[in-house]
């Protein structure tokens, strides 16, 4: 019989490892709180670089896990250490015993409402990176008016580098999909000015400067150093936006039809509350403790235990999926 | 009555209110203008910007939020050198691109 191997999460990294661990000849169960797989880039349109399909990587990586045991809609009541096993209690009233546990358990999108001053919630015309990509996925948003698209915003950290939102670290992945998603407006709205409100730009991965670089000379977007300190509605309900132009030395205003403002991933407090029940440590940022920041990132401190993904921190999807393998691997070595 | 006090004009920028439009005939003739990454390569090399106050950094940065003035009259501290060209990481033909904005905004 076949040896089962926890995953908790159905994210990209849950579904990845799955996969490997398939191949590898173990019986992986996938177990989701939500009632659907792929996380959230199941919620995305397109995928930098080369804008592929988000819905294709994650119909691909169910594809290749279709052979694993699924639980969605599924949460954990408790955790068991037993001698050389874990006792995985389930809301659906099945308990689970392996030698294995997977942490996939992602990040948490920052609520942008608790940055009161960017008037998410408040103003209509505020939006987040996950509602721009609803949108661009579903075309259903009543706070998007097609017709009145004169210029766009987007303001980049937030609540990212921001100790008063208690998240210090950066998110990785925000600069660059503030730069996708402004060429994707301006490929919709060509007529529109659209601008980005930085306070550096993080172009780190494969391509990223070639795009940033084509988001400038070809579709012309207007990148702003300073962050945004304040958001108003003026009477024909557009916001209204202010900000340090850091290199002009000056403060800079301009009104937009549409502020999209790029919330960070912060730790997710379910993964917190699951490595609480077998008390895995948290690291200064929050996200879950590896063994060793360089050299062993998928291992947990506890025998048996591994991470992959967004739980140890912010991550690309290349990276995430990287890690999904290398903790399959370690899996596998460590049950051999 | 001139009492040679007044208040002052406010230096903040107005993205609504900037007019682009020569900007724009610049930008026709130099694409390149957008790459600017505003990195300041070109005014740490410029030998005259230590004495004029030269910036070609800033003088593009000026010139997209709308004070015109403030750009020319930095460019009049420039003596053409080339300099610039040589240090630009985005490979922008700074020296063709000042002498464009030059044409385009000469004073009539």
């Amino acid at each position: 019989m076949k040896e089962n191997i926890i995953i908790i999460g159905g994210g990209i990294a849950g579904l990845e490892a799955a996969g490997q661990l398939i191949r590898l000849g173990y019986n992986p169960i996938i177990i989701e709180k939500e009632d659907h797989l792929g996380g959230h880039v199941a919620d995305w349109n397109c995928l930098f670089p080369d804008m592929s399909s988000a819905e294709e990587l994650v119909s691909k990586l169910i594809k290749n896990a279709a052979e694993a045991n699924i639980f969605t809609n599924t949460e954990i009541l408790f955790i068991n250490r037993l001698k050389d096993n874990y006792n995985v209690m389930l809301s659906n009233g099945i308990s689970i015993i392996a030698r294995v546990v997977l942490f996939a358990t992602g990040f948490k999108l920052f609520e942008a409402a608790k940055k009161e001053e960017y008037g998410y919630g408040i103003y209509d015309k505020v939006i987040t990176n996950r509602d721009l990509e609803h949108w661009f996925n579903t075309g259903d948003d009543s706070r998007i008016d097609t017709d009145e698209m004169e210029a766009i915003g987007f303001v980049h950290c937030v609540g990212s580098r921001d100790e008063k939102a208690k998240n210090p670290q950066c998110s990785k992945v925000c600069c660059i999909t503030a730069v996708k998603q402004a060429i994707e407006m301006k490929q919709k709205f060509p007529q529109a000015r659209i601008y980005c409100f930085y306070m550096d730009l993080r172009m780190f991965g494969k391509k990223y400067e070639d795009f940033y670089i084509s988001a400038q000379r070809d579709y012309g977007i207007r990148f702003i150093r300073g962050r945004v300190s304040e958001v108003s509605e003026n009477i024909d309900g557009k916001v209204i936006v202010k900000a340090e132009d850091t290199l002009a030395g000056k403060p800079v205003k301009v009104t937009l039809d549409l502020l999209v403002l790029m919330s960070g991933m912060v730790c997710n407090p379910d993964s917190t509350k699951v490595a609480g029940m077998v008390a895995l440590p948290a690291d200064t940022d929050g996200f879950l403790k590896s063994r060793d920041n360089i050299a062993d990132i998928t291992s947990s401190p506890k025998d048996g235990i591994f991470y992959a993904g967004a739980c140890t921190g912010p991550k690309t999807i290349p990276e995430t999926l990287a890690e999904a393998r290398t903790a399959a691997l370690n899996i596998h070595t460590y049950l051999q | 009555m001139d009492f040679g006090f007044g208040i002052a004009p406010s230096s903040a920028i107005n993205l609504d209110r900037t007019d682009l439009e020569k900007f724009e005939k610049v930008h026709d003739m130099e694409p390149d203008i957008y790459k600017c990454m505003a990195c300041g390569s070109c005014s740490a090399t410029c030998p005259a910007g230590r004495f004029t106050g030269m910036s070609l950094r800033k003088v593009i940065l000026d010139l997209q939020r709308g004070k015109e003035a403030e750009a020319i009259s930095m460019l009049k501290g420039c003596m053409l050198c080339g300099k610039c060209s040589m240090v630009c990481p985005r490979g922008i033909n700074t020296r063709h691109l000042i002498l464009s904005i030059c044409r385009t905004y000469k004073e009539e």
